[in-house]
């Protein structure tokens, strides 16, 4: 038999069936170094919600495998992030034992609240590739997680990229610093222990890789990857009609709107995103790093395009985002950027606009888009004696409004995207303070009309237990600016915030409520897609049913028969809608 | 002195198995077609042939322990009662909303999987309590009345009620059950309270929820079968076997019909975890290969890994996240789309991809000639010369060895240049790889390093697949069980009676209250020991004690074990003293000067398992000589092997033979590759080892 020789020879240079299996164990192993942070890590915003990204590389620093994890905001971030610790650090002053870190906004992920490390991988004194890891953390000292610092400086403790160990030694006078400047500093430590555990996990799996296949460095390995995901996306890109469409989309920004305008060009080899006409700086911290802004555009790209094909360096280079320079999507030092994505998770939506004029009836009607996050600052009432037993408390909760309806799908109920973010339970919230959700449950009618309907928005309100009064921080948008509906799909439903007895409130920003008072809020629907007319009258059925959508809806939007209507409403269980 | 004879019976998902035994162990088995529409008539058939293999009859049997897929199929299939739940004012979406992500990001056409209660069948009520139990709003007799009456028009066979933090207080949720029994008495009612009281509600009204959905038709099965049963003569009390790996009266299963769920791979758990105790095995990994899919399982010190929650009814290709939570104590174990039946394909990367799609046992894989047109593992398995062409299932099942070829080479071979060897190894070292990865993050998951671990291999793929699973994880030693066909229902005859009684009393070491403590755990110290008292009246029943900790602000609890003296005199001391040196042994290290809290209690009440005879340590003394040899591929060395071939019964009390080498058994064959040696034990076990060890058992 002459194959089995064949193969046998074929050994040396590595057989095709080996390297798959590797390529397979390498994404496995990246996984397993996310899992261990989520084990090991403090920060409820990665063990909750699963904040966090993890990577390998080659020797050259080029990404061959990220863990699919919470969010698409690290994935370019974290290719390019390897690069620069390379550049900074020097080949030459690498030493097996070394950890890097930084939580540079623009080397980083985007703000100071994401930790980047980074750990060479020697094997037998040969440096053979990298492990970093991102988690966003709870704290980094400035005015806390929030829009209102007016520059980089007011948002936090900035580490540049340095060793964080030395050959095995880790450094305590950094240690120090970190500690002295933050709120929470025996989490924030533990944080970056966890972050370091992680990356050794990662090489350890590396080493039995290595040692199973005989390798000596993962050339052979990373060539395989990078020319198959390439040829792979290349495959994909020159599969489209070429061509160039713009896209627009007006949210509420801070204190003034702001204009998001991308042109997509579909080129051989390459797609380009380029974000001329956008929005100059916000003076308050909800701009946009360019690694933040290149992380969604190719999100959404990769999404529409190749969704199954594994980010790595060669799946994500035929991708190219360019911004002008200080425009809110390519914010550049000292700007304040800590809600940099109350902003960035409109990217996405903004390049389906262009993208939908050349690929039509593939991409989703715009969504609630940014997460509808916000923190509670509690604490014992002030105008008059508090309870004994009246504390201070720190709560984030995040939540998500409806997603866009798709070509042929109605949108997500309460689902983000383009975050991947987990809620937490209301039960586990609950029990971190004093303070109560009264609601948090889908908001009828939210859902832009279409032939398929948007997600539905939800509803919350928000208050304490008696004698608290508490600062709410704000970080939401889509208040004067819902979700447009496609191909003659309707708006989704705008934001909504006021205090329970009629107060106005703002949409960003840190705003105080008295005690006894409560903060409703509605968060926005996802838009429709297509006329609601053709909509199916099963669907709409089923909508009133369920109280997804009011009597009055059903009739003046859909056109459902008002008798039919009656007698839906007479024979259905629902209870109030 | 009458012999005693227990009965297994395990519905699965193609086969019920049943496992009769005595005193002596096995005597008989045997496998029936699962009827799906009156699953007791399989069982009744499978009883009269075990009894009629050692000529009893059926009122010789003094037991009967029984676990089912019926439940899960229930939930996948939803084929549940009309059922309402009642939950909070504001809360009404919980199960629908879900964690507001989405478990596949690349896919813009998802969808998510549907609650089971469309939005029409919740209602709520106006009423609140706080984290700590406290009422903030009372709820009102009027009210529940009104909604009684309401609920009446609509004719709900089964109504669930879940408020918010009713794992704190109950009273709320006993008050509306009073309030339905008396109004409606014929529906049946599901507590949160009372199915899963434990902290987050997502997961405690979906589970709640799913009880209630599956009672009337658990209930109705569970009387016909009791009936049924003692048609034939077979008085003896049943029990059921639960997710949690231990044993349940019939009327408990019946009321809380949520705990089957996943009953039959528990037992499998079960079954590998005797093995680990008569082997003398402080760490074992179960795995358990079928045709559609594989199991992993650890199982340390004896005792199968066990979690809180897990998810059931995966929608999309067994992706986390993309079934339903339950949350009731489980056993915890990986399952991923691999089987013999796996069906592979070429992908858009030119990867080889294998699963979770399965070619089931209509149409089957291609080599068994029934319409079967793409390839599958058990195709792989036949041209890499695993498996004997004209061996199979005792000759009864001629194997195709042209037609896997033509498989392999249609959907592999011509799209990758592979020849269809070549393209069968691609297939089999990527279900290998798959398996091997899920087990390795298992193992990350739960802090383990499988190194330091046995294989214990059943299910009909199994031996197949285990040795390169082995050398993929550097497992040095794999048994091969007898019985391994059956595996599960053997375990059902292996659990003890028991019951984990779960409380979600959140409590920080700084205001711990050892009143408050003590009182918490004699509860649940009486309700775990009353149900396993009303299982068996003479046991003698242990417990054993446990809670859940972590620093403050932490989202994950680890589980840390407790003595009596922790439970008689509770000290805040010794409770940080166990959490750390807990934590130390899972994270190497502690941090100084946190807050500590507890969420989660537990007592488990469980009989004494028999004393388990182990088998002697043994090394071999002959090496079995035989000239019978087929070439069998081995991916170690990428090449063709010449293999010893003998049938497994030839290996007896410390023979050994030399891998590589192939033992055959009816419808599977235990492959020695070549890195390994295999020796049979005194209970028949067949030990596959890694060469360099000895061969020391």
């Amino acid at each position: 038999m002459s194959r089995p020789q064949k193969m046998k020879n074929a050994r040396k240079k590595i057989s095709p069936v080996a390297l798959q299996v590797m390529w397979n164990r390498l994404i496995s192993v990246v996984e397993e170094q996310a899992q261990a942070l989520v084990r090991t890590a403090f920060s409820t915003s990665v063990r909750e919600a699963g904040d966090l990204s993890a990577g390998v590389y080659n020797e050259t620093g080029e990404m061959l495998a990220q863990a699919v994890t919470g969010t698409p905001g690290h994935v370019n971030a974290m290719a390019d992030a390897v690069g620069h610790f390379i550049r900074v650090i020097g080949r030459s002053n690498m030493a097996e034992g070394d950890v890097y870190i930084t939580n540079d906004p623009w080397l980083g992920t985007g703000h100071l609240h994401d930790i980047t490390l980074v750990t060479p991988s020697f094997r037998e004194g040969q440096l053979v590739g990298f492990f970093a890891c991102t988690a966003h953390i709870v704290d980094i000292g400035g005015r806390g997680f929030g829009a209102d610092a007016n520059s980089i400086y007011e948002e936090g403790l900035y580490i540049p990229i340095m060793k964080l160990a030395n050959k095995g030694c880790f450094d305590g006078t950094l240690q120090t610093i970190i500690r002295a400047n933050v709120r929470e500093p025996d989490q924030l430590i533990g944080d970056i222990y966890a972050l370091s555990n992680c990356n050794e996990i990662g090489h350890r799996r590396l080493m039995d890789m290595m040692t199973e296949f005989e390798l000596d460095n993962l050339s052979s390995i990373s060539d395989f990857i990078l020319q198959r995901s390439r040829r792979a996306t290349l495959e994909r890109i020159n599969a489209l009609e070429p061509g160039q469409a713009s896209g627009h989309m007006r949210i509420d920004g801070f204190s003034t709107p702001v204009d998001l305008n991308v042109t997509v060009s579909i080129e051989t080899d390459r797609i380009l995103c380029d974000w001329e006409g956008t929005s100059r700086l916000d003076k308050k911290g909800i701009n946009v790093p360019l690694v933040y802004t290149k992380a969604y555009a190719c999100y959404a790209l990769k999404c529409a395009i190749a969704p199954d094909i594994p980010n790595n360096a060669a799946s994500l280079a035929p991708f190219e985002i360019t911004a002008p320079e200080n425009s809110i999507v390519h914010a550049l030092h000292p700007a304040p950027v800590a809600l940099r994505h109350v902003i960035g998770h409109f990217v996405p939506d903004t390049v389906y606009d262009a993208l939908d004029k050349l690929l039509p009836d593939l991409l989703p009607a715009e969504g609630a888009g940014c997460l509808c996050n916000f923190q509670v600052s509690l604490r014992p009432r002030s105008d008059k004696a508090a309870p004994s037993d009246a504390i201070r408390a720190e709560v984030l909760m995040f939540n998500s409004g409806g997603s866009g309806a798709r070509p042929n799908l109605d949108g997500m109920n309460a689902t983000a995207f383009p975050s991947g973010v987990m809620t937490m339970p209301v039960e586990a919230t609950e029990q971190v303070g004093p303070v109560i959700i009264w609601r948090k449950e889908l908001r009828p009618d939210s859902g832009g009309p279409g032939q398929y309907r948007g997600g539905l928005g939800q509803f919350m309100e928000v208050g304490v237990q008696a004698g608290h009064e508490f600062d709410l921080q704000a970080m939401f948008d889509r208040v004067q600016h819902p979700a447009r509906g496609r191909r003659g799909g309707s708006a989704g439903a705008p934001t909504t915030i006021q205090q329970d007895n009629g107060t106005a409130m703002r949409g960003k920003g840190k705003q105080f409520i008295p005690p006894g008072r409560t903060v409703k809020m509605a968060f926005p629907g996802g838009g429709g897609y297509g006329n609601p007319r053709a909509r199916d009258m099963d669907a709409v059925r089923h909508d009133l049913i369920g109280g997804y959508i009011t009597a009055e809806k059903a009739a003046q939007i859909y056109g459902l028969d008002k008798e039919e209507i009656v007698a839906i409403l007479a024979d259905a269980n629902a209870v109030d809608i | 002195m009458a012999e005693i004879w227990r009965l297994g019976v395990d519905i699965g998902g193609t086969f019920t198995d049943l496992v009769l035994e005595s005193s002596k162990g096995v005597q008989a088995s045997t496998k029936v077609l699962t009827t799906y529409n009156t699953p007791e008539d399989a069982i009744i058939t499978g009883l009269q042939t075990v009894c009629k293999q050692v000529t009893i009859q059926p009122d010789k049997i003094s037991q009967i322990i029984h676990g089912t897929t019926l439940a899960t199929n229930a939930l996948i299939e939803r084929r549940g009662a009309k059922t309402a739940l009642i939950t909070t004012q504001g809360f009404r979406d919980v199960i629908e909303m879900r964690t507001e992500s989405r478990f596949e990001q690349y896919d813009l056409n998802l969808t998510l999987p549907a609650p089971l209660l469309t939005r029409d069948h919740r209602y709520v009520v106006h009423e609140r309590m706080d984290a700590n139990g406290k009422i903030l709003i009372p709820l009102q007799k009027a009210e529940i009345d009104a909604l009684a009456e309401r609920l009446v028009q609509f004719g709900y066979d089964s109504i669930a009620v879940g408020l918010l933090h009713s794992y704190a207080n109950d009273s709320h949720e006993k008050m509306i059950g009073r309030a339905l029994a008396d109004r409606l008495p014929d529906v049946m009612i599901s507590l949160s309270s009372e199915v899963s009281p434990q902290m987050r509600e997502y997961e405690r009204f979906n589970t709640t929820i799913a009880n209630a959905y599956i009672k009337p038709l658990m209930k109705s099965y569970l009387s016909r079968l009791k009936g049924r049963l003692a048609k034939e003569g077979a008085y003896c009390p049943v029990f059921l076997m639960h997710s949690g790996g231990g044993i349940i009266s019939l009327e408990n299963a019946a009321e809380f019909p949520v705990r089957l769920v996943e009953s039959g791979p528990a037992g499998g758990a079960v079954f590998a975890a005797h093995i680990a105790v008569s082997h003398g095995l402080d760490r074992a990994l179960s795995f358990d290969m079928g045709g559609t899919t594989a199991k992993i399982c650890l199982v340390k010190d004896h005792t199968p890994k066990t979690a809180r929650t897990f998810e059931v009814a995966r929608t999309y290709r067994f992706k986390k996240g993309s079934g339903m939570p339950i949350s009731i104590p489980v056993i915890d174990m990986v399952e991923i789309g691999a089987g013999g039946g796996s069906l592979a394909h070429v992908d858009s990367l030119e990867q080889i991809r294998v699963g979770p799609e399965s070619a089931g046992s209509q149409p089957g894989p291609a080599c068994y000639g029934r319409g079967g047109t793409a390839p599958t593992v058990t195709d792989s398995d036949l041209i890499l010369g695993k498996l004997d062409p004209a061996g199979f299932a005792a000759g009864s099942i001629p194997l195709y060895t042209e037609r896997a070829t033509q498989a392999l080479d249609i959907h592999i071979g011509s799209k990758l240049d592979m020849e269809a060897v070549e393209a069968a190894w691609g297939v089999a070292e990527m279900v290998d790889e798959n398996m091997a990865n899920a087990a390795r993050v298992h193992a990350v998951e739960n802090g383990e390093d499988l190194s330091e671990y046995t294989m214990i291999a059943f299910g009909g793929a199994a031996p197949l697949h285990a040795a390169r699973l082995c050398e993929k994880l550097g497992i040095r030693r794999c048994l091969i069980p007898q019985g391994a066909g059956v595996g599960s229902a053997i375990g059902f005859l292996r659990a003890p009676f028991s019951f984990e009684a779960n409380n979600s009393v959140f409590m920080q070491l700084s205001s711990f209250d050892p009143v408050r403590v003590k009182q918490l755990f004699a509860d649940m110290e009486k309700e775990a020991s009353a149900f396993v008292r009303s299982c068996d009246q003479d046991a003698n029943i242990k417990t054993e004690y446990k809670v859940y900790m972590r620093y403050a602000g932490q989202g994950w609890e680890i589980p840390v074990p407790l003595t009596v003296q922790h439970i008689t005199k509770p000290d805040t001391a010794d409770y940080k003293a166990c959490f750390e040196r807990e934590y130390e042994q899972l994270f190497a290290r502690t941090v100084a000067g946190m807050e500590i809290e507890i969420t989660v209690w537990s007592v488990n009440a469980y009989t004494e398992p028999p004393e388990v005879r182990p088998v002697q340590k043994q090394g071999h003394q002959r090496t079995l000589e035989t000239t019978n040899t087929r070439p069998l591929f081995d991916p170690a060395k990428s090449t063709f092997v010449n293999a010893t071939v003998a049938q497994r019964d030839a290996v007896k009390d410390a023979t050994q033979i030399i891998g590589p080498a192939m033992l055959t058994e009816d419808e599977t064959t235990i492959i020695v590759p070549s890195s390994r040696n295999a020796v049979a034990c005194g209970d028949g076990t067949i030990v596959v080892f890694a060469k360099l060890d000895g061969g020391q058992t």
